[in-house]
């Protein structure tokens, strides 16, 4: 498992490195993952080997966002000024943006003849 | 026998302590999330936050000393950013045959989130360098912050506002789109992915493998495209 993480942070590093060397404005982690995506498609027996691993990490990958998260309080005095316009402006946003791209996935998909698929 | 508040002091000031805080905290949240029969608004990561900011407003501690512990935790994001590879490559020929209704709705809905947004918080007087640092809050945290300083917005307010936005589409997702007759795993997946990033992701893992593989490749998507098009966006608006 350390190797797989291993090849992970590798990965990373290679996205951050490309980033600096074409100043890309793309995160080096994107970059790394889609060049690890590439290295899987051409290799499957790799992916075969990581993905337990793989899993294991993106199971827990909301406790990952929690010390960012908790950076809220920095902003506590300041929440009864600007926090219900935000408020409102997130929940209203990210409840359209929802909406809309599933119902243009939909749509689209429809478009082109193609059944909803669905589970069982 | 060292006084308690001596033990206290040396703790509070160490990574040890703020490190498994949130540990624990995280599992408390899982543990309530699990127990309420998985409930989209029983959210294990806004538990935790709110957990830890009422636990440092308590004791006194600042978030800079709480980080300096717990940004071995934060730091694993690069890592499980790169691990999304996988899932991707596991669900490549899905992936592959949805292209064109996938790029439709990563462009609807991205554009959805910066335009609504933007349009809404100036509707409620917000202005100047708080409006701007919505524009990339759908986006995943490490990008957001890049686009939040490329385009004049406040970095820190930014972060806060993408882990919101990534509450709140967890919490929501599920009751929305079934509301709206979206049934099909693979476009309820991406759209939560595109618009709520990687706590999105989270949630869709935990309804359906496939919903969780096109969440995260929304998310990835939303990432390169918020980096390319919030600049533009905020040209042509502000």
């Amino acid at each position: 498992m350390i190797f797989h993480l291993g090849l992970f942070l590798g990965f990373q590093l290679l996205g951050e490195v490309i980033a600096r060397i074409f100043t890309l404005r793309l995160p080096g982690p994107v970059i790394g993952m889609m060049l690890l995506a590439a290295l899987l498609l051409a290799r499957p027996a790799v992916g075969e080997k990581i993905k337990g691993t793989a899993s294991h990490v993106l199971s827990y990958l909301s406790l990952l966002y929690v010390p960012a998260g908790v950076g809220i309080v920095q902003y506590l005095d300041q929440v009864s000024e600007i926090g219900p316009a935000l408020a409102v402006a997130l929940i209203g946003s990210t409840v359209l943006s929802i909406g809309a791209g599933a119902l243009t996935f939909k749509y689209v998909n429809r478009l082109r003849g193609e059944a909803d698929e669905t589970p069982l | 026998m060292s006084d308690i508040l001596d033990i206290w002091s040396y703790l509070a000031e160490g990574q040890l302590l703020w490190l498994s805080a949130t540990i624990i905290a995280y599992l408390i949240g899982d543990g309530l999330f699990r127990l309420s029969g998985a409930k989209p608004y029983v959210n294990p990561v806004l538990i935790s936050m709110f957990l830890l900011s009422v636990l440092l407003t308590a004791t006194g501690t600042s978030y800079r000393t709480y980080f300096e512990g717990a940004q071995f935790i934060h730091f694993m994001l690069g890592p499980a950013t790169v691990a999304l590879a996988v899932p991707l490559w596991q669900n490549w020929t899905k992936v592959k045959s949805a292209a064109i209704p996938l790029l439709a709705a990563l462009f609807v809905g991205s554009v959805v989130a910066m335009g609504s947004a933007t349009a809404i918080g100036a509707a409620m007087g917000l202005r100047g360098d708080v409006l701007l640092s919505l524009v990339p809050k759908s986006a995943t945290s490490p990008v957001a912050i890049g686009v939040s300083e490329a385009i004049g917005g406040l970095p820190t307010l930014t972060v806060a506002l993408v882990l919101i936005t990534g509450v709140i589409g967890a919490v929501v997702t599920t009751p929305l789109l079934n509301a709206l007759g979206i049934r099909d795993f693979r476009g309820r997946g991406f759209a939560t992915g595109v618009a709520a990033h990687g706590i999105g992701t989270a949630r869709a893992f935990h309804c359906h493998g496939t919903a969780g593989a096109f969440a995260g490749i929304g998310m990835v998507l939303n990432a390169i495209l918020t980096a390319l098009v919030a600049p533009l966006f905020v040209q042509l608006f502000f």
